[in-house]
């Protein structure tokens, strides 16, 4: 394979910025292109849903979370960079990629176009209802929270919820309306996330969950939301926060195998060879758990872009890339942190008491194995068990560190009953109250 | 070379704890706490990349 003279890397936010530094870092001397769909400079996206809707903060409102000093990406990265300009397409045989005004050549690619903030169909046109995904999406939130919207957060998932927090410390009117039973199933399971959803309620945001939005509705600006059982809420702003799509579209029929993101193996180098993939747009197989993930979070944003462009300009010295998934979320007052895999056999309340505000902690098992973490107020603790699931530590490790470090013994209601209608057998070995666990599926509330 | 935190930025995320759990360790204050603040030039490249991960861009290496 000939040397690599022209790397090009495509999406402009974390995981791109991250693998032009890193090729960088790694010696790369040839030319190094950035391109961009945004007409912004690289930004920070986490401080958008937090401190950038704070007014708390020192000045307010506060500057654009920017990654990098201007000046810096010729002086220090030396990096060619193309702004507000989409990519449309690729040729992998000509190895150039198309934007909206040209053609890149490339002979290697990093591919970190990130994902697309989902919206609700048919709202396209009506001012007042938007995702919160882009540093614009945050500025008109901003903007609407400063003239005291009462607001509708759609989807109760960890960026709504922040919204909501940001709201509700203003003194605004929110309610979060989420389509399934529970919040945060998926994301964290079952109990953690009805043990979530009681912030909300603490806190005086109204939580609808099991509810539907039939419809949008305003002349030119949203003026109501109205859910499937007819309930009607009144709303000057909508914030949207049902997920988001790998952001592939532009790599359609392209001949590079895509499948929920771009499929990559554990180099994060995709089906066709030069070709990498990093961030939210990556679906790659994660060594840690042997198993193909695709993960929207900032920690393996950041590391996946160096890994990635540290691979492709030295393909033949590829190292896999490996993590135990970590984020964070900020909601009123609490700090939730969470570790490793929500797909379990067993979840389980090991320290505090979700009800009361203080720290608590909920683990997850996997056959004997600890898989997951989830802290709210345990900074403290997290990577600890974060280091214990990348060793590969035992389910009673983590019981044995949990019960070590506990700052107040875990609340009984959030105990799986014996009688748990659920099917499945009961396991009492290692409990620490001896109540039978029953297995916990992450998708049904317990309480 | 030490390594160096600067306090008004970091809110205790701990991926250098994770990184480096010998080096930082988030304290009961919810900020991360420097066990040891001095950088061998063989620990240089591992702090760096502490350094680099940091979310809040709270750490920093000074000569």
């Amino acid at each position: 394979m000939n040397p690599v003279e022209h790397l090009v890397v495509v999406g402009a936010s974390l995981a791109g910025l991250r693998a032009v530094e890193a090729a960088r870092r790694a010696g790369f001397t040839g030319t190094v292109t950035l391109v961009g769909a945004e007409t912004h400079a690289p930004y920070d996206r986490p401080p958008l849903s937090k401190a950038f809707l704070d007014t708390a903060q020192r000045p307010y409102p506060p500057e654009v979370p920017w990654l990098r000093a201007p000046d810096s990406f010729t002086s220090e990265l030396d990096v060619g960079l193309v702004l507000g300009e989409p990519a449309t397409g690729i040729d992998v045989t000509a190895q150039a990629i198309q934007t909206s005004t040209g053609e890149i050549g490339y002979d290697a690619l990093v591919v970190a176009t990130g994902a697309r903030a989902r919206m609700l169909p048919g709202t396209e046109a009506l001012a007042g209802v938007h995702g919160i995904r882009t540093l614009d999406d945050a500025r008109a939130v901003r903007r609407a929270l400063d003239a005291g919207a009462r607001t509708v957060v759609v989807g109760a998932g960890f960026i709504g919820s922040e919204v909501a927090s940001a709201a509700r410390r203003r003194g605004l009117p929110v309610t979060v309306v989420e389509a399934l039973p529970t919040p945060l199933a998926r994301a964290v399971g079952g109990l953690a996330g009805t043990a979530l959803a009681t912030l909300h309620e603490r806190n005086g945001t109204q939580l609808l969950c099991g509810a539907g939005v039939r419809a949008v509705e305003g002349s030119d600006h949203v003026e109501r939301v109205v859910l499937d059982d007819g309930t009607v809420l009144v709303a000057d702003l909508v914030v949207v926060g049902i997920g988001a799509e790998p952001a592939t579209g532009w790599l359609d029929g392209s001949g590079i195998e895509l499948g929920n993101g771009v499929v990559c193996d554990e180099t994060l180098a995709s089906s066709v060879p030069g070709i990498y993939a990093a961030g939210d747009v990556a679906r790659w197989m994660n060594p840690v758990f042997g198993r193909s993930q695709r993960i929207e979070h900032w920690t393996s944003a950041a590391e996946q872009g160096a890994a990635a462009a540290r691979n492709a300009i030295a393909p033949d010295r590829a190292t896999a890339y490996a993590t135990v998934p970590y984020f964070w979320s900020d909601w009123y007052d609490s700090r939730i942190q969470f570790a490793g895999s929500a797909d379990a056999e067993e979840v389980r309340l090991v320290d505090g008491d979700p009800m009361t505000g203080g720290r608590w902690i909920v683990l997850y098992r996997e056959r004997e194995r600890l898989v997951g973490a989830l802290t709210v107020n345990g900074q403290t603790e997290i990577m600890k068990y974060r280091r214990m699931i990348g060793a590969g530590a035992t389910w009673q490790a983590g019981l044995d560190l949990a019960a070590a470090r506990r700052a107040s013994p875990p609340a009984e209601a959030w105990f799986p009953r014996a009688s748990d209608p659920d099917g499945r057998p009961s396991r009492a070995e290692g409990h620490p109250r001896s109540v039978q666990p029953a297995a916990v599926r992450p998708d049904r509330p317990l309480r | 070379m030490k390594v160096v935190a600067d306090f008004a930025k970091c809110t205790g995320l701990g991926i250098c704890e994770s990184l480096l759990p010998d080096r930082f360790e988030v304290g009961a204050g919810g900020e991360v706490v420097l066990l040891r603040q001095d950088v061998a030039e063989e620990d240089r490249a591992a702090v760096e990349e502490a350094v680099a991960g940091c979310p809040t861009m709270a750490l920093r290496l000074e000569p």
